[in-house]
């Protein structure tokens, strides 16, 4: 149960020390993606001018203010809270992020399935799991709103914040075949049968 | 009691904000009590997080999640009330409105097929208004919800039949907390609507999982079956953020209307543990808020 401060971005090898139930505080660059931003990274051709290798993505969708661009605000954007979302939904986006852009870490919340486990394993990455629905506390880490691009599909643009301190993150799916919600599903479904039968259903 | 609309829309305006800004204290309570009864200590660490961020949107006037929902207004009317009803819901979605672009929200709300954000967090049906009647004479009460996707995306609906009985009841509303997962950002409220038709069974799922924490069925029977659910839930080792643990629901809620003979609809919608609602009651003394 280590403790990791990383840079962004980072190679395979730092990713691949990364072990579930480990904790992960990132620092400098953090890319924020959504729903549509994958929609039309995928499946209608768009592409983005970012670099995203080695970096790490956070599946969300801020609240921001629109202001002048300023050094302050060289996007035009203040943030005003920035929060995590629901990672499963986009769980088919995990291989082609990876291949086509070489992005390492994933955060988000709610964890992802058995397809992004298998992506984890053979391409070096790592799920970073946040506490979801405390966005006032993840607002505090984030400096700046960079830049953003494909920004006609706000708030589902594609964003890149300048971040400090950003977690504890745990890391609950690594590149080694673990993930902590799978251990947790197995566990849970084992405990279903106990929790029914105390119910007094009677199972056929 | 005559209504000003002008004092509609602006509270309508402050409801959204204030509800997505500061948690009810039953939802806080729930905290305190889930925390101390919490034995694993990765569980206990991710409450003491979500704690930590209920103070960090306070003393930073801040929301407490970028999620800003699909919101919904539930209104009760007195019967003393003069009021057009028509302008009353309009005035309503001013406000909404107003909320958004003024402070500014972000727009969680999108036409469902093209896709389009018109920016306000009003679209066609959207914000969602339930209107009832209440018998106290000078009154009106505006209670706002802003329904987060996490947990919305969790609903599920069963229309089983009579020969399965309660224990069809049971095994839903287990196997909806376990197919749920960590998506619905557990610890949540388990709404479960039981009986009616379909789309009533939904809607009363829904008032259970947004009935603030302490309050019981009304029903003899739902209160009982609400107490054995809630302990059978937090057995099942979901936990806060699906990553194991005791703290799986803050409670189970149910609500309850009368059914067909040949129907045994239930319904399942999940509160996340940002259960935030705000309420404004209008009365002859003023507009009092609260939760």
């Amino acid at each position: 149960m280590a403790h990791h401060e990383l840079n962004t971005p980072v190679t395979e090898a730092q990713v691949r020390e990364l072990h579930a139930g480990d904790t992960v505080t990132l620092q400098s660059t953090l890319f924020g993606i959504r729903d549509a931003t994958q929609i039309h990274m995928f499946d209608r051709g768009r592409t983005t001018r970012f670099d995203l290798r080695g970096h790490a993505v956070i599946h969300t969708a801020p609240n921001v203010r629109r202001v002048t661009a300023s050094p302050e605000f060289p996007a035009g954007y203040a943030p005003v809270c920035i929060g995590t979302t629901t990672s499963d939904r986009m769980e088919r986006f995990t291989w082609p992020l990876m291949q086509q852009y070489g992005v390492r870490m994933i955060v988000g919340k709610g964890g992802l399935r058995a397809d992004s486990l298998e992506a984890f394993a053979k391409l070096g990455g790592v799920y970073l799991a946040i506490v979801g629905g405390t966005a006032a506390l993840e607002s505090t880490w984030i400096e700046q709103i960079e830049d953003v691009d494909l920004d006609d599909l706000n708030p589902e643009s594609l964003w890149k914040f300048r971040i400090r301190d950003f977690g504890p993150l745990l890391v609950a799916m690594d590149s080694h075949g673990n993930s902590l919600y799978e251990d947790v599903r197995h566990d849970v479904q084992e405990r279903r049968t106990r929790v029914l039968a105390g119910l007094g259903v009677r199972t056929a | 009691m005559k209504i000003d609309l002008k004092a509609i829309e602006d509270t309508a305006r402050e409801l959204y904000i204030r509800a997505l800004k500061v948690l009810p204290p039953d939802i806080k309570q729930g905290f305190d009590q889930l925390v101390r009864n919490e034995s694993v200590p990765r569980a206990q660490g991710v409450l003491r997080t979500m704690m930590t961020n209920i103070e960090v949107a306070e003393r930073t006037d801040n929301l407490l999640c970028q999620d800003t929902g699909v919101p919904i207004y539930n209104l009760r009317i007195g019967s003393g009330v003069e009021v057009d009803g028509h302008a009353l819901k309009a005035a309503i979605r001013r406000g909404c409105e107003r909320a958004t672009r003024e402070y500014p929200l972000r727009s969680s709300v999108v036409h469902p097929l093209t896709r389009r954000n018109e920016h306000t967090s009003c679209g066609i049906e959207v914000p969602v208004i339930h209107i009832d009647f209440v018998e106290t004479t000078d009154f009106l009460d505006i209670e706002m919800i802003p329904k987060g996707s996490g947990s919305e995306n969790n609903s599920f609906l069963k229309m089983a039949i009579p020969a399965e009985g309660i224990d069809a009841i049971k095994t839903f509303v287990v196997d909806c907390v376990v197919a749920a997962g960590g998506k619905t950002c557990p610890p949540t409220i388990v709404g479960v609507g039981l009986g009616g038709t379909s789309d009533l069974c939904v809607a009363l799922a829904k008032r259970a999982a947004t009935r603030p924490l302490g309050t019981r069925c009304d029903d003899p029977d739902g209160a009982l079956l609400e107490d054995e659910l809630s302990q059978a839930v937090n057995q099942l080792g979901v936990g806060p953020q699906g990553l194991g643990g005791d703290s799986t629901a803050f409670a189970v809620h149910i609500e309850l209307a009368a059914t067909h003979i040949t129907m045994n609809p239930i319904a399942v919608n999940m509160q996340c543990h940002s259960a935030r609602r705000a309420r404004a009651s209008f009365t002859p003394t003023g507009i009092h808020y609260g939760f």
